[in-house]
């Protein structure tokens, strides 16, 4: 296949001369935030660290990390590193795991952050040809002014739907012929979902590809969206700290997303000692921002446990990849002292025959964790017998118990019972109450 | 031959019996016989009706997750020891029967039996022969 990228030389840049652009950069980017910013310059000198002493990349590892915590700390100006008058946007996170994070941008931060989603687009197979639905949230969500610059970039008819009103979405997918399809995992399952209620079989929509990502999800749940859809599932990546989405985004080899090397370095940490670690090792991924003007954070630990690969692709691109992040530290949840990703349970679901539509439920009871998971149950699944409905929930729960270790109680529930976010799918209800 | 029942999965919680049959009464549709089994945190509601696709119809719009099964509906005297009588051809037949639920005719002296079993056809034979009069969708429908 032949391929096209939207920033060759950059895309296909030889090791070498990468580490030497990102060196460069990296001189000059510490020397910003530590005139700059006064809450690293303090982070700095604690660890003794100047920005002389940094004089390359193979130096990284001497800079202090910033955490999610320091962004509270710093909110909302505290990491700003330009005036405001040389800013022109902010966007924001949803503010579920805590105070939310405001991230600044110049204009030359969003044109930056706009490339990045543009070679994805590209190398989703996107032309000036394609008409391209961007159905991610817009506002303060990145997801929606990410793919909506990067689609303009490419010269792509853009369709800025926004997310929600699924039946509109089917009308406008229908009657302009989108080709591309931006949004979260779950929300273009529920579209492929809705599609094939309203009786539209894959051939019956002119979609080819879809960009997908801003929350976690399973290679089961993208074969799954590939069938209904018919289309390729391509992965993207990203945070608002960073940016947002594009930080990384997959080719068509779909094995890991490319980092895009020239704004950001990925490290990989073990989370708790810090220590860097070599490639192909699983830890804590970090990103450190190259090129950010307004909000340029250095080794942020993104909390996403994750692995870097250096090898060979055949999609010629010669950026670092990293593989679908396993979980999120903070996603994990620990129930009766075993680690359990919800990620765990989707492939559960979806290797018994089950759509990914679950919400995992954890309480405190006579100080022992209880821990249920609701699966909804589809039509063909549900029978008139009490038994079969109960022998379904007993195996649901073996699998489970064979993947997680622990046992958790399964309750089917009827189809779109579990409440479904258009945007990011709330899969989590922790009512522990930690003293 | 067979009747028709649906059958509808409802959580165990306060109101979600009545929020059925309030659908079905809004859309005109009569209930003839219903039969509940439940667990903990589930229930599975059987019912007879008279317009079988149109209480479908109306309970899968209101977002219901819903079945409708084929089971075996025969007609019994309201006397005692009718049921025994039914109940010991299957036994004979060795027909197991899944569940059963029964209900009475409002004019005649006559009570229905639905039944549940892997086989209907079977079931219908075995009842027929020694007697027994099977009842239909449509007999239901006039009721």
């Amino acid at each position: 296949m032949a391929q096209n990228y939207y920033q060759k030389e950059i895309e296909t840049m030889p090791l070498e001369e990468m580490k030497k652009l990102q060196s460069e950069k990296l001189v000059k980017q510490v020397k910003h935030v530590y005139e700059n910013v006064e809450y690293y310059r303090n982070l700095m000198d604690e660890k003794g660290v100047k920005p002389e002493d940094i004089k390359g990349i193979e130096d990284l590892h001497k800079l202090p990390f910033l955490t999610k915590a320091d962004l509270r700390d710093a909110y909302p100006y505290g990491l700003l590193a330009k005036p405001l008058k040389d800013c022109v946007r902010i966007q924001s996170t949803s503010g579920t795991t805590g105070r939310r994070v405001v991230a600044f941008y110049t204009q030359n931060d969003i044109d930056l952050w706009e490339d990045c989603c543009a070679r994805a687009i590209v190398a989703a197979g996107g032309t000036n040809e394609d008409v391209c639905q961007v159905a991610y949230g817009y506002g303060l969500f990145t997801g929606g002014a990410g793919l909506h610059g990067g689609s303009h970039k490419v010269g792509c008819l853009t369709l800025p739907m926004s997310s929600g009103n699924t039946e509109r979405q089917i009308q406008f997918m229908q009657d302009l012929s989108a080709t591309i399809l931006c949004c979260t995992p779950s929300y273009a399952a529920y579209i492929g979902e809705s599609l094939k209620e309203q009786g539209y079989g894959p051939d019956d929509i002119p979609l080819k590809a879809g960009i997908f990502g801003a929350e976690p999800w399973t290679e089961e749940m993208r074969k799954n969206i590939e069938e209904t859809l018919g289309i390729k599932a391509y992965d993207i990546y990203g945070l608002t700290e960073t940016s947002g989405p594009g930080v990384s985004f997959e080719c068509s080899e779909q094995t890991g997303m490319h980092i895009n090397e020239d704004h950001f370095i990925a490290e990989i940490i073990n989370p708790d000692t810090g220590e860097v670690l070599p490639e192909g090792e699983k830890g804590e991924l970090v990103f450190t921002a190259l090129d950010k003007e307004a909000f340029p954070l250095l080794r942020y630990r993104t909390r996403d446990i994750c692995v870097l690969s250096r090898k060979k692709c055949s999609c010629g691109r010669t950026l670092i990849k990293m593989a679908k992040p396993m979980g999120r530290t903070d996603d994990m949840l620990i129930i009766r002292g075993v680690n359990v990703f919800p990620s765990q349970i989707e492939t559960v679901l979806l290797n018994e025959g089950y759509q990914p539509n679950y919400q995992i439920v954890v309480d405190r009871k006579n100080n022992t964790d209880t821990f249920e998971v609701n699966v909804e149950m589809s039509p063909e699944q549900f029978t008139d017998k009490v038994g079969d409905v109960l022998t379904m929930e007993k195996n649901l729960a073996n699998a489970m118990k064979t993947m997680l270790g622990i046992n958790p109680s399964v309750h089917l529930v009827a189809p779109k019972t579990i409440a479904r976010s258009e945007g990011k799918a709330v899969r989590v209800v922790d009512k522990r109450k930690l003293i | 031959m067979a009747i028709t029942q649906l059958t509808v999965f409802v959580s165990n919680q306060k109101g979600s019996l009545v929020s059925v049959t309030d659908i079905l009464a809004k859309n005109n549709v009569n209930l003839r016989a219903l039969s509940i089994a439940e667990t903990e945190d589930f229930g599975i509601l059987r019912l007879i009706v008279n317009d079988v696709d149109g209480a479908k119809k109306v309970l899968e719009e209101n977002g219901y997750l819903i079945k409708a099964v084929d089971v075996v509906g025969v007609k019994i005297g309201d006397e005692p020891g009718k049921l025994t009588s039914a109940l010991s051809v299957l036994d004979k037949s060795d027909i197991n029967v899944e569940y059963l639920y029964a209900f009475m005719a409002r004019t005649e002296k006559h009570a229905y039996v639905v039944l549940r079993v892997e086989n209907n056809e079977e079931t219908e034979k075995a009842l027929t022969d020694s007697g027994f009069k099977i009842i239909t969708q449509a007999d239901i429908d006039k009721l």
